[in-house]
């Protein structure tokens, strides 16, 4: 049971399909109770056929899952009335109106919501006559967010949940996200979005071919980066004259400076512009970003080297 | 979240839809625009009932609150650390069950079912086949029937007429209808949705099918009625018969249409994938031509097909000539096919699209 406070736990998870191909091969990861964790990754690198594990709706072909101490496939009876599920792709029958889409999983669902209570929830109170064929994309996913959440789950699984949102949409779906998280409701969410990740979540995932490349709170993730300096030297000074504890790598005459210390290493550099009279252009320095983070190790070719900042 | 359209309730699309649509559209318009602020209330309300773990004003229980309680202490109202909740995980609030409403095997059947037949309904293709094609059936049948000499087959025209008549509309309203509302539903990603649900996958087939078998059993109903008052055909002269035929009818031609949406993959191809049983029916489980009118040779091969078991049981039914050993073993056969189909539906069944 969930007597250690881990509500979701994978442990050597793989999945392969038919044909050979591995989608996810070989994680291991535990979210606690009330923790909103974010598997993030690339399209493709195995987000999807993991959520679809801890759902359920798969068994994995090696490893294990548990959600609140019990096995998701074989025990789905036990498992399904304790958590909500929003698909990357959710299918609903596009003749009926969402009211009675609500209305049909309400009936299948334990402890469900009022079917209006739900539909209001998620902004779609003025759509809940229309047929479903009729909602824009943005409602659809709103709607089948408000299937989710229809039970008032211990447990919610959103992959990819604001995918197809406006700005506005996105936001609210973030602010109810939270909202939901902050009364209780563990969350595993998948997204591409980086700023998703890093505004909602406690912990988070970099997946990358179906490996988890790097794992922990946004920040620690991030730390885990060196930070970044930019600027371009006038024409008559060559990069080769910076003094060479700042590990500089030069493109003509732009230069890029990697660093643990950007404080320190900035320092240096800004002292030996004033000392040799250097107009430094374009100054740019910035501490590492989940985006850099991101953007590195999603890079084609990069699983083995970034197996360091596991 | 706002809608994109200000005034959404009063379009056209909002209206288009049955009275009872309109009805909701109407009055959910009212609810919203009582409050211009709706989307943030709503948003507010949810953290203040769920978070409140003093108040029972929810049906979620208060051994959840409590272990929420456990966990997040920045949500636990203070009071909220009762000895009980000294340890939550051990106390899963659904799994007691008590507190929540839990839903049974008939109440989820029920919701889908009724979910089904609302789209069974708006679907005027399906309706048409279900509705008109075995009446129109019924009266080419009759066409061709007339003509014949049926003392050797042992009926009546009018019993001729319906037992095939009840032949199709198993195979047209049951399976045909059926394959095709199952591809449907796949191919829209609503089987997987369902899978993520509460819902076994025998309960998710068995709602589908639900509306398709219960329209299937009252349009029978209502053709041995009118061939009683309407043609003059004597009563159903064994009713058990004819009962046991047609639920076991219902039961295979369920399993043989969620076979065949196996190897189905469109909506479009399932008119050709259901052709073959259809034909194979029609001509040789007595249908068109009533079992007892086939050569002897041609006959023993029949009895290997899907329906004329059923066919035979139905027959007997009406036509009251029944041979109880015979009929066990064609209710032994059609229990084979529902077996056959069931295990191929095990095997190959999709939940979902091809990729």
């Amino acid at each position: 049971m969930d007597i250690d406070g881990h509500v979701i736990e994978a442990a050597g998870l793989r999945r392969g399909y038919r044909g050979g191909f591995e989608a996810v091969s070989g994680i291991t990861f535990t979210v606690g109770r009330g923790e909103l964790f974010a598997l993030l990754g690339t399209n493709g690198a195995g987000k999807t056929s993991t959520v679809e594990l801890l759902e359920g709706l798969a068994a994995p072909s090696a490893g294990t899952v548990r959600v609140l101490g019990r096995d998701p496939y074989r025990e789905r009876a036990a498992v399904r009335p304790r958590i909500g599920v929003m698909l990357q792709e959710g299918g609903f029958p596009t003749d009926l109106t969402a009211v009675e889409t609500v209305r049909m999983w309400a009936g299948c669902t334990s402890g469900a919501r009022p079917s209006e209570e739900a539909l209001e929830l998620v902004g779609l109170s003025r759509r809940s006559g229309v047929r479903v064929k009729q909602l824009s994309g943005g409602e659809r996913r709103r709607l089948d967010l408000a299937l989710a959440l229809l039970g008032r789950p211990e447990v919610l699984f959103l992959d990819e949940p604001t995918t197809g949102l406006d700005a506005e949409g996105r936001r609210d779906t973030w602010e109810l996200v939270r909202d939901l998280r902050d009364a209780g409701t563990t969350v595993l969410l998948t997204t591409h979005y980086l700023e998703e990740a890093e505004s909602l979540a406690d912990r988070l995932a970099i997946m990358h071919s179906g490996r988890i490349v790097a794992t922990g709170t946004p920040d620690e993730v991030t730390a885990s980066r060196p930070s970044r300096i930019r600027f371009v030297l006038p024409q008559e000074v060559p990069a080769a004259r910076l003094p060479l504890t700042l590990r500089a790598a030069a493109d003509g005459q732009r230069v890029e400076i990697r660093t643990r210390e950007l404080q320190r290493s900035l320092g240096e550099l800004l002292r030996w512009a004033d000392g040799s009279g250097v107009r430094l252009d374009r100054l740019d320095a910035r501490s590492a970003s989940l985006e850099e983070a991101f953007l590195e190790i999603a890079r084609p070719g990069t699983e083995t080297e970034t197996a360091g900042i596991l | 979240m706002k809608a994109s359209t200000t005034d959404t309730a009063t379009e056209p699309t909002a209206n288009q839809a049955d009275p009872a649509d309109a009805a909701d559209a109407a009055g959910t318009a009212n609810t919203a625009d009582t409050t211009d602020t709706r989307n943030t209330g709503g948003i507010v309300n949810t953290a203040g009932t769920t978070g409140t773990a003093g108040a029972s004003d929810t049906p979620r229980s208060t051994a959840e609150h409590a272990a929420d309680a456990g966990t997040s202490a920045s949500v636990a109202p203070p009071g909220a650390a009762t000895p009980g909740a000294a340890t939550p995980g051990t106390a899963p609030p659904a799994a007691s069950g008590t507190t929540r409403t839990g839903t049974t095997a008939a109440g989820r059947l029920v919701a889908l079912g009724r979910a089904e037949l609302t789209l069974l309904l708006r679907n005027r293709t399906a309706l048409f086949v279900a509705l008109l094609m075995p009446v129109a059936m019924v009266v080419a049948l009759r066409g061709t029937l007339g003509g014949m000499d049926l003392s050797g087959a042992g009926l009546s025209l009018g019993e001729a007429l319906m037992t095939g008549g009840i032949g199709m509309v198993l195979i047209l309203v049951v399976y045909l209808n059926l394959t095709s509302a199952l591809v449907a539903r796949r191919e829209e990603l609503v089987l997987k949705r369902l899978r993520t649900g509460e819902l076994s996958d025998v309960e998710i087939l068995a709602g589908t099918a639900l509306p398709a078998a219960a329209l299937a059993l009252a349009q029978i109903a209502l053709m041995v009625v009118a061939g009683v008052v309407l043609l003059g055909t004597d009563a159903p002269r064994r009713p058990e018969f004819l009962v046991a035929g047609t639920v076991l009818g219902t039961v295979v031609m369920t399993a043989l249409a969620a076979a065949t949406s196996a190897i189905t993959r469109t909506v479009e191809s399932a008119q050709i994938t259901t052709l073959p049983l259809f034909l194979v029916s029609a001509g040789g489980s007595g249908l068109f031509i009533p079992l007892g009118m086939l050569p002897d040779r041609v006959a023993s091969v029949c009895e290997l097909l899907p329906l004329t078991g059923v066919m035979r049981l139905v027959e007997a039914g009406v036509s009251g000539g029944a041979d109880t050993a015979q009929l066990t073993g064609d209710a032994l056969g059609a229990v084979a096919w529902t077996v056959i189909s069931v295990f191929a539906v095990r095997r190959w069944f999709r939940w979902e699209p091809r990729r």
